[in-house]
């Protein structure tokens, strides 16, 4: 690796050229270099993208040229940061302002920590634009709407006067960018843009971000941990890993033939849509989960008395079943009530309808009553580090549910204990550690032994492997597998990642708000997808290969932005399903909107 | 609190030894013990340490002019205005004191936390019944309910340290209740319902170690608020009844000597300060003992 080489753009002048750039971060145990010799430089116009997983550095990297590192536990070490003819890393606070916004901007991961919940868009807009002398007081409100078009915003005239909390997670992405581009800056920083975002949402800003980037002439600083995004958007891309970077090339190149081996192993890991191996079918195995119209609703309560006002119809008369050995993957945007329904077959929220796990009706059961039941169906959840007790060591945590059972005591625990740790692939001597100690990888780890220790026979994966980078999420992918071909297990794997429900799953169930839209085998869904919102899911997914453009978005028109809210005694037209093919159901027209009473 | 662990805390027979080591091993925290137990030990030996008699009004503990003895000489701390060595008062105080500030801030603690935490986790009607209740106690003036409350029941040094917790527990729990709420939507607490805990276990176990850092620093607020109702009420007279000394009422008696007699009110406002900051030192190197999360710092 020589540094300071350029991979691409010859002939141009840089905007920003970084050499050599060191961070270092404080810690106990002394400084701790973060960010190791890092070089590239960013031409106008183009995308380079900074990939990486956790701990790789890439978002130290925008923070430092952003003048954001957090003081006084991290700094600039060594190298230089040169935007044009000013050194950025020689700059004051009072200088990087004149920096920010008006010549590189940045949009962060979370659009709703990043706009102020007290302010109308509007007022956010405006703040911009007079901070940095764009336009005079007058104009303001007329070029933030002008903003808001250029994003590309539906009805700008009505979102100027709204709150952040009124807008859906895109559009206040969009708000963002919107920000983002008032001054016109020359780069743009997109830390991780579209990863808390729904497929479709993440395709459309996307989209977004490369038109406006063509038309403005704009650098784009991409930083992405999911390759799909890379090989969508970048021209370049930088390889990094523990701060320092692995491999710097173009992106065909990259992903055509990658040079490291750092690179191919993180290449290899992505899952990739059509790629998923045959699974063996399985029709006339017993049915160890039935679910029969099944339906949850929320109360939101208001008023004086706290009377019910109105309900979320989170989940709306679903019915399935999972077999035994058989993997159901529930897969849908966020709030389409595909989390609800693995929270219902464990009694977590209150229900209606019918559920039986091994032949037992849990319909109507106390929380004693349901312990019976609990030890055949067990849950893991999206986030490891937010799901384990940080006061209690990972070993009495792994064994806890055999204790609240009531099913061994004593030594016959730390045996236990020893095994499931063995079982899920961690050294038993780590059993007394807490789980700050661990990674997020083997932080699932313990939580699937701790949900395998009183030998369920189906497991609700609720997101299970979201949270995870794509080489640790394979190797808990793999995990998952052989636990199932071992011990027979079934799951219900909730996800929203379609590339990972191929890769797992037997039969998918597509829902959106809260109904179920298509469902049936794997193959039938996937590759011959019939309805519209199946189809719309798949083309959204960033294909991990720069050779192969997205086909554009199919049309929307059919499925309009809706609400799960209803009035009390109201609400939604129930949807029925055909039958196409053997198992493959998919949702037709609408019945006639329901006028159910008081559930 | 292994209410629901049944006999398999193996590992956690020596926990406190462990952490009474690892207290006595941070300077700080070991100061702290020494304070609490030199108070522990006056109050305990008062009888046998006091220099004098504190409750004699003595000739000699008055200077010519009929006013109180500065510190020095025979009467160690000086004398207060009717001529009693203020040493021995404030030895003999100590009982007091720690009682008010170790019992009836313990009570209110336990109260405050066990209101908190119950209306915390289970919401619904008992959590509305829990905190209205607790938002009457707040409405009411905290001191006047306090003088109700002793005018009731005949003064007494107990009586004292409950009514004081009866008008301390609601901040507690005010903070507590919150904290709850919002621990018990983490998804840890979500993972144990899925396992098919018991509430006394869910509470237990895993609620209580992570609120215990906000109850030791509440905890150890209360212990100088106490100590100074405690005096409050003395001087209300509905506290604890004179001549018996407590810190609170040695200060309340003489503030108004303070130009002249200034050692009246620095010395027992000081033992106050420490009791207080003893209890503060110990606290936090707990919390800090007690979090995994933090092993190793000091």
């Amino acid at each position: 690796m020589t540094f300071g080489q350029d991979t691409g753009g010859a002939g141009r002048r840089p905007l920003l050229t970084v050499r050599d750039l060191k961070v270092q971060v404080a810690t106990e145990a002394g400084a701790k270099t973060v960010l190791d010799g890092l070089s590239f430089d960013l031409v106008p116009g183009e995308t380079l993208a900074l990939a990486g997983e956790s701990g790789s550095g890439k978002s130290m990297t925008a923070l430092a040229i952003m003048g954001l590192l957090p003081k006084p536990m991290a700094r600039v070490a060594g190298g230089s940061i040169r935007l044009g003819d000013v050194d950025l890393t020689a700059l004051d606070e009072h200088g990087y302002r004149r920096i920010r916004s008006a010549r590189i901007a940045m949009i962060f991961q979370e659009p709703m920590t990043s706009l102020n919940p007290l302010m109308t868009v509007q007022s956010q807009l405006v703040e911009v634009l007079l901070e940095h002398g764009v336009c005079g007081r007058a104009d303001a409100p007329k070029r933030a709407l002008g903003l808001l078009r250029d994003v590309r915003l539906t009805e700008p005239e009505r979102r100027l006067k709204q709150y952040p909390h009124e807008l859906s997670g895109g559009m206040r992405q969009r708000v963002m960018i919107a920000i983002a581009l008032a001054c016109d800056p020359e780069i743009l920083i997109a830390d991780e843009p579209t990863t808390a975002l729904d497929v479709t949402v993440q395709a459309e800003i996307l989209e977004l971000i490369r038109a406006l980037q063509s038309r403005n002439g704009t650098a784009v600083l991409m930083i992405t941990h999911d390759m799909g995004v890379v090989a969508e958007m970048a021209d370049r891309v930088i390889v990094l890993r523990q701060g320092r970077q692995e491999e710097a090339a173009p992106v065909t190149e990259l992903f055509a033939a990658p040079q490291t081996e750092y690179a191919r192993t993180l290449l290899a890991a992505v899952p990739r849509l059509g790629t998923a191996p045959a699974r063996p079918a399985g029709d006339e195995r017993r049915k160890i989960v039935e679910v029969d119209d099944l339906s949850v609703r929320f109360d939101i309560t208001g008023g004086l008395l706290g009377r019910a006002i109105a309900r979320v119809h989170a989940v709306e008369g679903v019915s399935f079943h999972i077999r035994e050995r058989e993997t159901l993957a529930l897969v849908g945007e966020s709030g389409c009530g595909k989390s609800t329904i693995g929270k219902a077959l464990l009694g977590l929220v209150p229900w209606q309808g019918s559920v039986r796990v091994n032949g037992v009706q849990t319909q109507g059961r106390s929380r004693t009553m349901m312990r019976p039941v609990l030890r055949d169906i067990q849950m893991v959840f999206q986030d490891p580090g937010a799901s384990l007790d940080a006061r209690m060591t990972v070993g009495e945590q792994v064994v806890e549910p055999m204790r609240v059972h009531g099913l061994a005591r004593g030594s016959e625990l730390d045996d236990r204990a020893e095994w499931l740790f063995r079982r899920v692939g961690l050294s038993p001597d780590m059993l007394s550690r807490y789980p700050h100690e661990f990674s997020g990888g083997q932080r699932q780890r313990v939580c699937i032994a701790r949900a395998l220790s009183l030998s369920p026979k189906v497991i609700v994966a609720d997101e299970s492997v979201s949270a995870l980078d794509v080489s640790v999420q394979a190797q808990v992918l793999d995990l998952l597998q052989e636990l199932q071909e071992e011990d027979g297990l079934s799951y219900l794997f909730i996800s929203h990642d379609m590339a990972v429900i191929e890769q797992v799953a037997d039969r998918v169930m597509v829902m959106r708000l809260g109904q179920v839209m298509e469902e049936g085998p794997r193959d039938a869904v996937m590759l011959n997808s019939q309805h519209l919102y199946t189809k719309r899911l798949l083309t959204a997914v960033p294909v991990p290969d720069p050779a192969r453009r997205r086909p554009p978005l199919p049309d929307t028109t059919g499925i309009e932005e809706a609400s799960p809210i209803f009035p009390v005694g109201r609400g939604p037209a129930r949807i029925s399903l055909r039958e196409v093919a053997g198992g493959h159901r998919v949702a037709g027209a609408p019945d006639k909107p329901s006028r159910m009473g008081a559930a | 609190m292994s209410v629901a662990s049944g006999p398999a805390a193996v590992p956690r027979v020596s926990r406190p030894r462990a952490v009474l080591g690892e207290l006595v091993r941070r300077p700080r925290a070991a100061f702290g013990l020494v304070v609490i137990a030199l108070m522990v030990f006056a109050a305990v030996f008062a009888p046998w340490i006091m220099p004098h008699d504190p409750f004699e009004q003595s000739f000699e503990g008055l200077s010519l002019m009929g006013g109180p003895l500065p510190p020095g000489g025979d009467y160690l701390l000086g004398s207060d205005l009717l001529g009693r060595d203020l040493a021995s008062r404030l030895i003999l105080g100590t009982r007091t004191s720690l009682i008010i500030g170790v019992v009836a801030n313990g009570i209110a603690v336990l109260l405050g936390a066990g209101v908190g935490i119950t209306a915390g986790y289970f919401g619904g009607w008992i959590a509305a019944i829990l905190m209205r209740f607790t938002d009457l106690m707040m409405a009411f003036p905290a001191l006047l309910l306090a003088i109700v409350l002793a005018a009731i029941f005949q003064p007494s040094l107990m009586i004292v340290a409950l009514v004081i917790a009866m008008v301390n527990w609601v901040q507690m729990s005010r903070v507590i209740y919150t904290e709850t709420r919002s621990l018990a939507e983490r998804e840890f607490i979500q993972v144990q319902r899925a396992i098919g805990s018991g509430p006394l276990r869910i509470l237990g176990r895993h609620l209580l170690p992570h609120l215990l850092s906000s109850i030791i620093v509440f905890g150890t607020l209360g212990i100088s608020t106490t100590v100074l109702l405690e005096a409050t009420l003395s001087y209300l007279g509905v506290g604890v009844q004179p001549p018996m000394p407590s810190w609170g009422n040695i200060i309340f008696e003489n503030q108004t000597y303070f130009s002249t007699a200034p050692w009246l009110v620095f010395f027992p406002g000081l033992l106050i300060v420490l009791l207080a900051l003893a209890f503060n030192l110990v606290g936090d190197a707990l919390r800090d003992i007690l979090d995994p999360t933090l092993k190793g710092r000091h």
